[in-house]
């Protein structure tokens, strides 16, 4: 599903965020990318969703080669991809609900079938009673609940989180994590950067450990 | 239903409920100044056309000419390639006619005898009438000639003025337009900043983000130039008030009239394009610059 091969990023200004990563993660599996930071995980998930390309080497993300990709294939690959942020990047503007239709609007959906599948995201994640709060009325946790629902409803193939449990406690951590896992079981490609190696352990699952550009 | 056209329809529907007030003011202020000088210009060019279509020239025989002198130069007026019609005006009629102006009766009563000459007036096929006065003026028994299309041809050169002055304002003030399209969409943009990188985000593609900004410069426009259309029909109405009664006293029904209908739209369509190509260069140039990273 996702594949690198001797991917190597450099900022311009020199940074060199990756120098060699080859890797792959199959279809349906979950993996946790772990590393200090600077170590390069927001770098790799951005060039997974073509917000990066690759300075060398090459990214296949569901057949494509995402370094590849002209400018105007990019939203067609990213609606593939449900992100996660660590800042959810949510729009504080509008309800709760309305943050979920955001990605159906350009599906094509006829609206009564966008709103029940809003519902339905948001039900998974356990929000559907705040459906009609603003964004800053929720927790942190709740937030990053809701930027998952975002991602998901869609139903992309792949799943990325970037750091998704940083700013939140234990148990909320605990509770994000299970709804990736929860999708995970559902056939979603699931792929999270974290640095909390308690989250990681707890799983068993397998994990991609970056060091200085490179998996080690 | 569709979903092309829903998307569109959904683009349209956004724009609409970020029309802002103060903006299309500023755009239909600035619109009814060429739209207003235009409406006048036309009226103006009404005035001078039916002056124009009566280019005439008038031919006084002298004082004691005969009849028969008259009829002789009648004939050869009436011979003349020139000249399209030719009226005689026997001095009778002429003063029965001027009898008829207030105050001018009394003068000719206390005169006593008809000072008025036969006359002739001419219409002229040609509108460059100067060296057919001359040779008029020529002819046997002729006292005078009067050639009287020089003030409507210079009324009408003023209206040519006017006229470019009038498009030289409507490209200024076109261009203004298109500028404040391109400040409104500009800001539009940076405060939609989070919208639009979260939208890159999860796919949405750049004629997806574009609609909504393209639909406001266009709608916006438009809009400026329907309030452009309500200044100039209300200033009009306001003119026409001082206009009837002066008209009036001059015994002229004349008054100021609107913009025809193909005017009107044209002047909504054009401000809506304009305002459509002002946000067509604020999104071409603002929207690369929101990308996610």
């Amino acid at each position: 599903m996702v594949s690198f091969s001797s991917v190597a990023k450099r900022y311009p200004g020199g940074q060199e965020a990756l120098r060699s990563v080859t890797f792959s993660v199959d279809a349906g599996e979950l993996a946790f990318v772990t590393g200090r930071s600077g170590a390069g995980k927001s770098t790799l998930l951005k060039l997974i969703a073509a917000i990066e390309r690759p300075t060398s080497g090459s990214v296949i993300v569901n057949g494509q080669n995402v370094g590849a990709l002209k400018r105007a294939a990019v939203p067609y690959l990213r609606r593939n991809i449900g992100l996660v942020f660590q800042d959810q990047k949510l729009l504080y503007d509008r309800s709760v609900f309305d943050n979920v239709m955001l990605p159906l609007a350009f599906s094509g959906l006829p609206p009564r079938e966008a709103a029940r599948r809003a519902r339905a995201a948001l039900d998974k994640v356990g929000l559907l009673a705040r459906e009609k709060a603003n964004p800053i009325q929720l927790s942190g946790g709740e937030q990053q609940r809701l930027a998952i629902a975002r991602a998901v409803v869609n139903r992309p193939a792949i799943l990325i989180g970037d750091e998704p449990t940083a700013n939140l406690d234990a148990e909320s951590a605990g509770l994000i994590l299970d709804v990736f896992v929860g999708f995970n079981q559902v056939g979603v490609t699931v792929l999270i950067a974290t640095h909390d190696q308690g989250l990681v352990g707890r799983l068993g699952r397998r994990v991609l450990r970056l060091e200085e550009g490179r998996i080690a | 239903m569709n979903a092309w056209l829903r998307q569109h329809r959904q683009a349209a529907g956004a724009a609409l409920r970020r029309l802002g007030v103060l903006n299309t003011a500023v755009i239909g202020v600035a619109l009814s100044l060429p739209t207003g000088g235009y409406a006048l210009l036309e009226n103006l060019r009404g005035v001078a056309g039916r002056f124009a279509l009566d280019t005439q020239i008038s031919i006084f025989l002298q004082p004691g000419a005969k009849r028969a002198d008259a009829d002789a130069l009648g004939k050869t007026l009436r011979a003349d390639q020139r000249i399209a019609k030719v009226r005689f005006v026997p001095r009778e009629q002429a003063l029965k006619e001027l009898s008829g102006v207030q105050g001018v009766a009394e003068v000719i009563a206390a005169l006593g005898r008809n000072p008025l000459p036969d006359a002739f007036v001419v219409t002229p096929r040609d509108q460059d009438i100067g060296q057919l006065a001359g040779e008029l003026a020529g002819l046997p028994g002729v006292a005078h000639v009067q050639a009287d299309a020089a003030w409507a041809r210079r009324l009408a050169a003023l209206a040519n003025i006017g006229r470019v002055a009038i498009w030289l304002l409507s490209a200024l003030l076109g261009a203004g337009l298109a500028a404040v399209t391109f400040n409104t969409i500009r800001l539009q943009i940076l405060t939609r900043r989070a919208e639009i990188e979260v939208s890159k985000l999860i796919g949405a593609t750049d004629a997806f983000i574009r609609r909504p900004f393209y639909y406001l410069g266009l709608f916006q426009g438009a809009a400026g130039g329907i309030v452009a259309l309500g200044i100039v029909a209300a200033g009009l109405g306001l003119l026409n008030r001082e206009v009837r009664a002066l008209a009036e006293s001059y015994g002229s029904g004349f008054r100021f009239d609107f913009l025809g209908l193909g005017d009107a739209l044209a002047v909504v369509v054009f401000a809506g394009l304009l305002g459509s190509l002002g946000a067509q260069l604020a999104v071409a140039r603002q929207l690369r610059e929101v990308e996610p990273g």
